[in-house]
This record gives C-alpha cells, sequence and structure tokens, in this order.
C-alpha cells in the first residue's frame, strides 16, 4: 500500500515586501497560514505549485511545505515553517504582530 | 578616515543608478528571479527567513558620526528602528522593502557607505582590528592599506565571478584581534630590520571544514600587497574548485594542493603581476595615508578619571571591563558593548545609533569602529571625558560592563532571520547572558569567549569560541552541540567538539554545568577557562557535561 500523503501548502516570499505568503483555494495569496489551502493529493499539489511558479511578478521561491490540518487551518509540522508563520523569536517585528 | 573623492562619489552614484534600473525591471517583469538574483547579491540585498535584508559594509570597521547617523535614518525610515552589527563588520537591516532599496542605498552613497560585495563569490569587506590605529599594542594602523584593498578590489573584473566568497582580514597588532587565521587571506602588519611588511596566510575559514590559514609569505614588503594579493587571488581563480560549492573555498584549494604547491604557483604569478603594476598603488596609498592621519589629541590632567574611578563602583565595573590600552597614557579606547542580558547581540536601535554617533563628535574626534565581535568602539576618547561619557551610555542603555565575559556573546542571526540557518542563535544567547547575569557570577568567571552559529556555516565563529555552540536540525527539533578550546587570537585552534549535542531546554544547563566545572577546577581566580581547559584536557569537562547527577535526560 502507498503511504499516506502528508498534507502540504504552497507557500513562498512576496516579490514586494519579501514577506512569507501562502497561496489560498481560491488562487489569491495569503498573509496568514491558517488560510492557506491545505493539499492532500500530491498530482493537485503539483498542479497549485506551477500555479504559484507562474507568478514570477507575484511571488518568489514557491515551494510545498509540510504542515498537518488543524482546528483553524494547516498548522505547521516542522519548527522552521513555525517560524516563517509568526516571525522572528526576538521581537514581535513578524507576523506575530497581526496574529 | 577616508572621505570620498569625486571618482568615488561618481563612481558609487551610476553603480546605484544601474541597481535601481534593474530592480525597476526586476518589478515589471522584465528581468526573472534567476536574472536578477545575482545583480541583487552583488548589491547587498538577499532573500531572508521574513523578508529582504540589506547588508552593508562598514569599510574595515571604520565610521565616523555622520555614517553613524545615516545608518540610525535607514534603520528609522526604511526598517524596523535598528540595525544588526555582524562578524564581518557590516551592518544588516532585516526588514526592507525591494522597491525602497534603491533610496536606502543612494542614502548610503550621500555619507560614503555602500552595500556593493558584501555578497556573492567576490572579495567581500575587508575587516581589521577594530582597535586599529588606537592600539598601545600596535606596530602600524592597517587601515590604509585596507582602503587600498577596498579600492582595488571593488568592481575588480578579474574578481567578480570567483568560485567562492573570499576574505581578507588585517590587522596591525600582534595580538591579532581580526581573527586572521580564520580568512581566505589573513594579514599581519610586521617589522623586520626597522622595515614595515606583511606576513600572509592563506586558506584559513570556519564553516563545515573549519581550518586556521597557513603561512604563505613570512615577510612581504608593503609595497608589493596588491600584486602579491591579485596573484593569490588568480591562482585561486584558475585552481580552485567549481564542481562543488563545498569544495570552493580557497582553504580546500591550499588543502588539496598543498601549501609548497599553492606558494610555488602564486610566487610565479606574482613575478608577472609585480611588473604589471607601475607604480599607481603606491602613489594612492600614499593619498589614502593622509586620510588616517591621527587627530590632534588634547592633552590635560586625568584627575577626573581617577576621582570617579575611586568613587564610584559602578563606573570602576565599567572602566575594568571596557576601556583598553590607548596608545597614548592620558587617552583610552571605549568598548560600548551592543550585550546587554537578554538584548539581541550586535543590535542597536537608531535612537542609541545617534547617541554613539553624538559622543563620538563630542568625546571621541568623530571616530567609531564596529568589532567582528559586534560592540561599537570609540577609538580616542580622553580620559577625563570617561565619567561624562560613561553617564551619557547610561541613559541609553549602553553602559553593560562586560566586554570579553560571558554574556559579551557572538551570535549569528540564526533561524530567527537567516534563510540558511538550522536553528535559532538570538534566544540562546539571550538566555546563557540572562542566567549568568541572575547568578552574578560573570565577573568572577572572567575572560570568556562564547559563540554560536546557527548552522554549520559558522558565520557565528563558534569553532574559535573558548565555548562554541552549534545549533543544528536533529530530526525536526532544533539541537546544539559544544565545542571546547577554540581561540581566535594570534595562535587560533579550532575548538573541539565535546559529545552529542542537547535540545534547546537543556544547552543552558549545560553551559552552566561546564562554567561550574572550571570555577572548581582553575588553580586559582587568575587561571582563565581556557587556560584552565588547555592544563587539564577535555576529559573533567565533559564528565561536567554528560555524567553530572542534575542531568534529566540524555541527548
Amino acid at each position: 500500500m502507498p503511504r499516506p500523503y502528508t498534507p502540504k501548502v504552497v507557500t513562498a516570499s512576496d516579490l514586494l515586501e519579501g514577506d512569507v505568503i501562502y497561496l489560498t483555494a481560491t488562487d489569491n495569496w495569503t498573509r496568514h497560514l491558517a488560510e492557506a489551502e491545505l493539499i492532500e493529493d500530491e498530482a493537485h499539489a503539483q498542479l497549485r505549485l506551477l500555479l504559484a511558479e507562474s507568478q514570477p511578478n507575484r511571488v518568489v521561491g514557491a515551494y510545498l511545505a509540510e504542515v498537518k490540518p488543524g482546528p483553524h487551518g494547516p498548522e505547521p509540522t516542522h519548527f522552521r515553517e513555525a517560524f516563517r508563520a509568526t516571525g522572528p523569536s526576538n521581537y514581535a517585528h513578524g507576523k506575530q504582530t497581526g496574529l | 578616515m577616508y572621505s570620498y573623492s569625486d571618482f568615488d562619489r561618481a563612481f558609487l552614484a551610476e553603480r546605484n543608478a544601474q541597481f535601481r534600473a534593474q530592480v525597476d525591471r526586476r518589478l515589471k517583469g522584465h528581468l526573472t528571479e534567476d536574472e536578477f538574483k545575482p545583480l541583487r547579491l552583488m548589491n547587498g540585498v538577499y532573500l531572508q527567513l521574513h523578508a529582504y535584508m540589506l547588508r552593508v559594509a562598514i569599510p574595515y570597521g571604520t565610521l565616523n558620526a555622520a555614517q553613524m547617523r545615516q545608518l540610525a535614518l535607514l534603520a528609522e525610515k526604511w526598517d524596523k528602528g535598528y540595525g544588526h552589527f555582524t562578524t564581518r563588520q557590516n551592518i544588516q537591516y532585516n526588514w526592507p522593502k525591494l522597491p525602497d532599496i534603491p533610496d536606502m542605498l543612494d542614502a548610503l552613497g550621500e555619507v560614503g557607505l555602500h552595500a556593493i560585495q558584501t555578497s556573492g563569490n567576490t572579495i567581500r569587506n575587508t575587516t581589521a582590528d577594530h582597535f586599529a590605529g588606537a592600539a598601545a599594542d600596535e606596530i602600524a594602523d592597517p587601515r590604509p592599506l585596507a582602503e587600498l584593498i577596498r579600492q582595488w578590489s571593488t568592481d575588480h573584473p578579474e574578481f567578480q565571478f570567483l568560485g567562492r566568497k573570499f576574505k581578507i582580514a588585517i590587522t596591525g597588532s600582534p595580538a591579532d584581534r581580526a581573527v586572521t587565521a580564520a580568512h581566505d587571506i589573513g594579514l599581519r602588519i610586521v617589522e623586520k630590520d626597522g622595515e614595515l611588511g606583511l606576513k600572509v596566510l592563506v586558506g584559513g575559514g570556519l564553516g563545515r571544514t573549519p581550518m586556521i590559514g597557513q603561512v604563505l609569505r613570512d615577510f612581504l614588503p608593503r609595497a608589493d600587497l596588491l600584486p602579491y594579493l591579485e596573484a593569490a587571488l588568480s591562482t585561486y581563480n584558475l585552481l580552485g574548485r567549481r564542481d562543488n560549492k563545498y569544495k570552493a573555498r580557497i582553504k580546500i584549494t591550499v588543502h588539496e594542493n598543498g601549501i609548497e604547491e599553492i606558494r610555488r604557483l602564486v610566487e610565479a604569478r606574482f613575478l608577472e603581476t609585480r611588473a604589471e603594476f607601475s607604480g599607481e598603488d603606491q602613489r594612492l596609498l600614499g593619498q589614502i595615508e593622509t586620510h588616517f592621519a591621527p587627530p590632534a589629541f588634547r592633552g590635560g590632567n586625568t584627575e577626573a578619571y581617577d576621582t570617579a574611578y575611586a568613587a564610584d563602583p559602578v563606573f570602576r565595573a565599567w572602566a575594568d571591563t571596557n576601556l583598553a590600552a590607548h596608545r597614548r597614557a592620558d587617552h583610552t579606547i571605549v568598548s560600548i558593548s551592543l550585550k546587554t542580558p537578554g538584548q539581541t547581540p550586535g543590535d542597536a536601535t537608531a535612537e542609541q545609533m545617534r547617541a554613539m554617533a553624538e559622543l563620538a563628535e563630542r568625546y571621541g574626534y568623530d571616530e567609531l569602529r564596529i568589532s567582528h565581535e559586534q560592540n561599537v568602539i570609540l577609538p580616542h576618547v580622553h580620559k577625563s571625558d570617561l565619567p561624562q561619557l560613561h553617564a551619557t551610555l547610561k541613559q541609553h542603555g549602553l553602559a553593560t560592563a562586560n566586554i570579553g565575559l560571558i554574556s559579551d556573546i557572538i551570535a549569528c542571526p540564526g533561524m530567527d532571520y537567516c534563510a540558511l540557518a538550522t536553528a535559532r542563535s538570538i534566544p540562546i544567547a539571550q538566555e546563557i547572558a540572562t542566567r549568568f547575569e541572575e547568578l552574578k557570577l560573570e565577573h568572577d568567571i572572567g575572560p570568556m569567549k562564547i559563540k554560536i552559529s546557527g548552522c554549520i556555516n559558522a558565520c557565528g565563529h563558534h569553532h574559535v569560541g573558548h565555548i562554541g555552540i552549534l545549533g543544528l536540525d536533529r530530526a525536526g527539533v532544533e539541537n546544539y552541540q559544544i565545542t571546547l578550546g577554540g581561540d581566535a587570537g594570534p595562535d587560533a585552534v579550532i575548538g573541539s567538539r565535546a559529545g552529542p549535542g542537547f535540545p534547546a531546554e537543556e544547552i543552558v544547563p549545560a553551559i552552566e554545568r561546564l562554567v561550574r566545572a572550571y570555577l572548581d577546577l582553575r588553580e586559582d581566580p587568575g587561571e582563565s577557562f581556557l587556560s584552565t581547559y588547555r592544563r587539564l584536557g577535555d576529559t573533567p569537562f565533559k564528565s561536567a557535561l554528560y555524567d553530572a547527577a542534575d542531568r534529566t535526560k540524555a541527548a
């Protein structure tokens, strides 16, 4: 039996501000991980990544990040993605100011 | 200090205009990211974890007050009100927006600063002893040579596409406060038979394959510096590997070919390059040297200092740790600590930058330095001005008395900012400093250099820390390895790994056990941690780390 697919989100950096953004199910970009589209199918994930990569004037360095489903939307599984979703730990200068 | 000529100003304005046009083309979609990335890197612009980052060179660590004020302006106008001073005498802004960066570069250009070659596979900012031109133990001020290297290496057509980045450091003092042995090329000013020259080290570096530089030339006449550097660089440019990024630094070239072969090739090439230099470089050096004439030191007695030293224990504690011997007895070198326990090492707010600029103007002959240890230096202060200077520093949260002590920690930005990091550095530094502040043991412990890197690239110099800490990702959890016995001084030593790493919540207790073991083991309070370690070896320290009864769980 094939291994179950680990859920993903499409994430990238915003071209203008350089901050972390996520692709939503409605083809928009959000700054909040919880609003990102939770992708549970590998083929669909590749299509969503292609969509992101087709927007070089909006996003930089799009990739698929592992997440897990949570009560309010996708949640990070790795600490790097947790920091990207919230911001640095020494100052509340990142996304944590708006969370 | 060096002030720009019309040529310099025109060059920088043109370069900034080029970059403005490149950003514009990127924003309009005329350049892809793959096309734009090398262009932005050549101008110091990275894309990091949360935002773009602009790295500005502070050439050989020297600034004047107007430049420091401009750094404050950038922090306030285009960033979040602060800047981060790095181990390579640069300042990094963590939050600029791409469309603003051309304006930031123009603002820097107004005061003779730039971000050129602070990234990319080029010759980077040449770093120098932060006490240059002031230290009592100095043979000669290395900064005129550093400025000559800056002018020669900036936009040097042959060295814009090296196999990998190339870092040069220079010291004019045998004490070597510039970690020259951990650079691609390290230069040490030496004197032989009354003549000044340079001892040239090659192939040092930290990173994933740490190596101490080897002597390429025992004594190079000063006038031969540029042709010799050109020979060394062009030898590396041809011979250095380009098949593997991790084998591309000159330290690997030296390691694989042997120092004798490298020396043979460099000396052969040097015969050619020396013939190509017409002497114009020496004429230029002569001009540059006039910019580095020492200030007109004022005289006067130092009674005010003696009185405050006797009367005020807080002033005395600060004076004992933060002052260094100046070449004039009535002056001193002041280190301003950017390491207040609990704060981010190397960060200064715009307000603090302005305060330091003001102090430099009022008491410091308009000179400031940035140290690779992420502190700010006022290199020339008359001792009688110290009580007032200290009082002003206190008002701005800049009077921490901890230079060279356990809370004076080098830490790279780590995973709080850096896209390459594998773990965080800043919170570990904050926690260690805060813990030893609580214990009130710092002054008893004495000289101690803790250096923390958040990945194997070792920007935090962990290999040459008396205690080094390396943050790694172990199966999705931050994990911290300890190295012991490193030394960044003239006889630099790479520290040895103590053993398995510790999870984040165990690293501070581990450091505390290590330090308490040292306090028990030292022969007397005058024996430093490093001396004790060298006398006893690592066994008792490993035991403190791994055998202690109060250890909660194995790593």
